[in-house]
């Protein structure tokens, strides 16, 4: 059993989606995907444990051998992303049932479930794979799930976020797709420990460069990397309140790791970082997605939104932190993939709640609410904190690591447009805050919040709290991460 | 204690370092849970306060013993450790007794002028004070920096009690410029620090000597004393101003001592601790700072000189006042230190001195401005005679404490070869004269007012003008006893 987890990890919940659809019934639909979701959790946490011990784990699908057949392979580095995606996606199990009762209309809730289920294992597909060509399959599987859970939005203006997200992912999907081709016209192959032994030879071939370059954009748009992030805000603030989770918490953390994997894990830090000016054009485009999606969070009138931007403008640090190309950036850049994952899935959490007992997001509904419902308001302030990279929070964790690694490598310039997005984090925080604290609060009474969406969001917050107070375990696992991306590829 | 092993009664009284944060913590749920009983409220805090007091007292006789308690460490270089030296035991005491005198003073206050959300104001103060402790006893760079900003985040909403919009644009602006420094300068200078040092561990002599170039030095020392925003080291001391929306006692304990001695101490730790007296001596690291505190030091006084609202004079004032002790950390010498230190002590007596008669003024006659208290010292005689004390204090005039600190800074002035800064001290002095002694002058020696005139004046209630009193004692015993106070930081120096 145990020799098949990586396959489990992610057949589990691809298999679960036409299940729901047999099943049919809200209930049971929800129940298969909470099911999969924790068999997925738990799946992830055995690798996790058997990657720490053993180092990396390779399965051959099927029994064909690489490089001949698809192969996954589990390393630190992926581990540390499937327990992130796994985590958000029970994390949205829990969440969903009253908030989906209240925002879906009940004839299509089954269907939400089943695109739950499939972008689940889309998001995992793609960061378990050792193959660049299965890499493109989960990633049309995740988008295309992603597009019809956005359209299941309850405003009309979700179907016009979600068209947009589509025409963008589709030609991000294809750019990917060619550049995946090209690789394979170069190579013969598609396995990327392969892969990774035979591209160092052909450096300078305008081929590769061509598409290194497709696969770089391909995946900055799925990432939603400044200035190719048009789709993301109206796709993040429109889905409905628990896709939305998965959709902040994981969807561009898991395209960051896929370029990581490319860029570095094949293609190889001699190109991208030596012959190409990727890496300082990386951190160029880092530095501009931070001051921007900060900057324009602070002019949003809709919590959703801010917390969108804030997203662009966080990318915007791990983007930078790869940029640097150096084992403290990677560092860096794996601890705020997961630490801004779970702040963020915690912050759309709590719109969620709010969406689900004021109908609205927008500031002004906010209006003093947080003296009557001072736990969630609890909840944003301590994510919000995260978000600015207050000490004792997960944020300032992965915050202290990327200065450091910024100015190890006397990159002024960045540190002090970190430390300027800080501050605009500040701002549009403290806008959120000023409102819901210091206004007069609303004559007529505010519902409590349910158990099931409450347990999820302080589920999340706490464990974000966690390692805030003692964040060695993740630095451990984090500092493995590196290591197996820059041994090279298995 | 004499029978015990040695070694028992260190470990015995390093236990107290994580304690002095934790008995402010503690009068929080219960403040929280006695909030429909104003009096049993009000003697959680007291006796919190009291027993704070007693607790940082008693670490006196170990103030050379280096007791260091580490807590946790939560990444490598990040960690969470308490130290006891003789500058940061100063500052602990200075807060820890001066809590229970405000909380007597804030319960006469909030009182008699009926202020809601009390719990919310005890709760605040109890978390600004374990704060103030945790700066005082940090070990490293980085505790102190949680403590910098969890003082910051707990004044904030006693900075906007008052919940209006005048309150909340000041707390606003109070805010904005303790993050925007300690976000934007301060934690860019520790992150650096660690970078040149591997540590940010503060160890007597510092842990910059010889691991960076001089310009370097003088880069991160300008960082670190523009970064630390509540030093008020202009251009960044607008926030001090602002901060006076808040209720008095939060002016008087927060604002004349809390807060701004944090900052100030801050300043005189890292100067001490992170570069060393004697590295920032050799490289002349500090020039360029000193002008920009002898500036602030005179600019202060000067706009102090143009205030009729008396809590924003006191405001500038403290703002020059805390000039004075930024000055001490440039002069880079260990008299200039020393006398920056004793200010700390001194000026915290004679301000919140200050702060609790205007308090004191606006409770009894609701008068806040300076043009108003023509003839009112009759009416009020305890008021105006310790105001008086507190102001002379402030200005340095024996027999009152104010002396000696003014002393120290300017034989470290001589010691750093810029006579020139005796003139600035000097010219400073006599603008402290021309802004503070009118006000008691007038109170008592001018006639009333007609139009001004309140015939039912009296005094405070007791529970304000009691505390009151007390510090102005204090101001008068601190003269006499000012050896016993500094005498921990003689011998860190090597002082005679």
């Amino acid at each position: 059993m145990s020799a098949h987890l990586p396959i489990l990890q992610v057949v589990i919940p691809l298999l679960a989606a036409p299940l729901c659809v047999l099943l049919h019934r809200p209930l049971a639909a929800w129940l298969v995907y909470l099911l999969a979701s924790l068999a997925a959790l738990a799946c992830s946490l055995l690798l996790l444990g058997e990657v720490l011990a053993n180092g990396r784990v390779d399965y051959a699908i099927g029994g064909w051998a690489a490089p001949y057949g698809i192969e996954y392979v589990v390393d630190a580095a992926n581990a540390l992303v499937l327990l992130l995606v796994s985590l958000l996606g029970v994390a949205t199990a829990v969440f969903a049932p009253r908030s989906v009762e209240d925002e879906i209309e009940t004839p299509r809730i089954y269907l939400y479930y089943c695109c739950l289920c499939l972008y689940l294992a889309g998001l995992l597909g793609i960061t378990i794979t050792g193959d660049a060509f299965n890499v493109f399959v989960f990633l049309e599987i995740s988008s295309l799930s992603a597009y019809a859970l956005i359209a299941l939005g309850r405003r009309r203006q979700a179907l016009l976020a979600a068209f947009r997200y589509l025409v963008m992912g589709t030609i991000g999907g294809t750019f990917l797709l060619i550049g995946i081709g090209l690789m394979y016209a170069l190579t013969g192959t598609l396995n990327m420990a392969d892969l990774a032994a035979r591209l160092p030879p052909l450096y300078g071939n305008r081929v590769l460069t061509a598409a290194l370059g497709f696969i770089t954009v391909g995946l900055a748009i799925k990432a939603a990397v400044f200035p190719l992030h048009g789709w993301q805000p109206g796709a993040y603030a429109e889905s409905p309140s628990a896709a939305s989770l998965l959709l902040a918490g994981a969807g561009a953390k898991v395209a960051i790791y896929a370029f990581l994997r490319y860029a570095f894990g094949m293609f190889g830090s001699g190109l991208v970082a030596e012959r190409l000016p990727l890496a300082e054009m990386m951190l160029l485009a880092g530095v501009a997605a931070m001051l921007v999606g900060s900057a324009v969070a602070c002019f949003q009138d809709d919590l959703k939104r801010i917390l969108a931007w804030s997203s662009i403008g966080q990318i915007g640090y791990i983007v930078a932190a790869i940029g640097l190309a150096t084992p403290q950036g990677f560092n860096a850049a794996f601890l705020h993939v997961f630490n801004h994952g779970l702040i963020k899935a915690g912050l759309f959490a709590v719109a969620g709640v709010l969406c689900l007992r004021l109908g609205s997001t927008r500031l002004d509904a906010l209006a003093g609410l947080a003296r009557r419902m001072p736990g969630t308001f609890a909840a944003l302030l301590l994510g919000g904190l995260g978000l600015i990279g207050v000490p004792l929070t997960a944020g300032f964790v992965s915050k202290w690591a990327l200065v450091l690694a910024l100015v190890e490598q006397q990159q002024w310039i960045t540190v002090a447009a970190v430390l300027l997005s800080s501050l605009l984090a500040l701002i549009y925080v403290g806008r959120v805050i000023e409102t819901a604290w210091f206004r007069a609060p609303p004559s007529e009474p505010v519902g409590a919040v349910p158990i099931s969406m409450g347990f999820a969001l302080w589920a999340i917050v706490g464990l974000t709290l966690l390692i805030g107070l003692s964040a060695q375990p993740l630095a451990a696992v984090a500092a493995q991460a590196t290591a197996a991306m820059l041994g090279g590829l298995p | 204690m004499i029978a015990l092993p040695a070694g028992w009664v260190v470990a015995d009284a390093a236990l107290a370092l994580p304690l002095a944060p934790l008995i402010a913590l503690a009068a929080v749920p219960l403040v929280l849970a006695l909030r429909a009983r104003p009096n049993l409220r009000e003697a959680v805090t007291l006796s919190a306060g009291v027993l704070l007091a007693a607790l940082v007292l008693g670490l006196w006789p170990h103030a050379d013993a280096g007791l260091r308690y580490p807590l946790w460490s939560w990444l490598p270089g990040l960690s969470l450790e308490l130290a006891l030296e003789p500058l940061g035991l100063l500052f602990a005491s200075v807060a820890a007794l001066l809590w229970p005198v405000t909380s007597l003073y804030a319960i006469g206050y909030m009182r008699a002028n009926e202020e809601a959300q009390q719990t919310r104001f005890y709760v605040c103060f109890a978390i600004a004070i374990a704060s103030a402790m945790l700066i005082a006893l940090a070990g490293n760079g980085v505790t102190l920096f949680i403590g910098y900003e969890a003082l910051t985040l707990s004044t904030w909403p006693l900075v906007t009690h008052k919940g209006n919009e005048d309150a909340r644009r000041g707390g606003r602006t109070y805010l904005v410029v303790l993050l925007t420094t300690s976000i934007g300068l301060l934690l860019p200078a520790l992150i650096w620090t660690y970078a040149l040092a591997g540590t940010t561990e503060f160890r007597d002599g510092g842990i910059l000597a010889g691991r960076a170039s001089h310009g370097v030095l003088a880069v991160l020392f300008a960082l670190y004393l523009f970064g630390v925003g509540k030093a008020a080291l202009m251009p960044f001391h607008r926030w001090l101003p602002s901060a006076m929306v808040a209720p008095t006692p939060v002016s008087a304990l927060l604002h004349a001592v809390a807060v701004v001695k944090a900052g100030v101490f801050t300043v005189l730790k890292v100067a001490v601790y992170i570069f060393g007296i004697d590295t920032l001596h050799y490289a002349g690291a500090t020039v360029p700072m000193l002008w920009v505190a002898a500036f602030t030091l005179l600019a202060a006084s000067l706009v102090a000189m143009l205030q009729d609202n008396l809590k924003a004079r006191l405001a500038y004032s403290t703002v020059s006042q805390l000039a004075y002790i930024v000055l001490a950390a440039c002069m880079a010498t260990t008299a200039g230190a020393l006398g920056g230190a004793a200010h700390i002590a001194t000026h915290a007596v004679g301000k919140i001195t200050l702060f609790f008669c205007a308090g004191a003024i606006y409770t009894a006659a609701h008068k806040t401005r300076v043009s108003e208290l023509d003839g009112l010292g009759r009416q009020m005689p305890f008021t105006f005679a310790a105001f008086a004390i507190g102001a002379l204090s402030v200005i340095g005039l024996p027999p009152l404490a104010g002396l000696w600190s003014k002393w120290w800074l300017m034989q470290g002035a001589v010691d750093a070869g810029w006579p020139w800064l005796m003139a600035v001290l000097m010219l400073s002095s006599l603008l402290n004269i021309a802004y503070l002694l009118p006000i008691p002058v007038r109170a008592f020696f001018r006639p009333a007012v007609a139009t001004h005139a309140e015939p039912g004046v009296r005094e405070a209630p007791l529970a304000c003008v009691l505390p009151l009193c007390l510090t102005a004692a204090a101001c008068l015993l601190l003269f006499f006893g000012i050896d016993t106070v500094v005498a921990p930081l003689t011998r860190l120096f090597g002082l005679p």
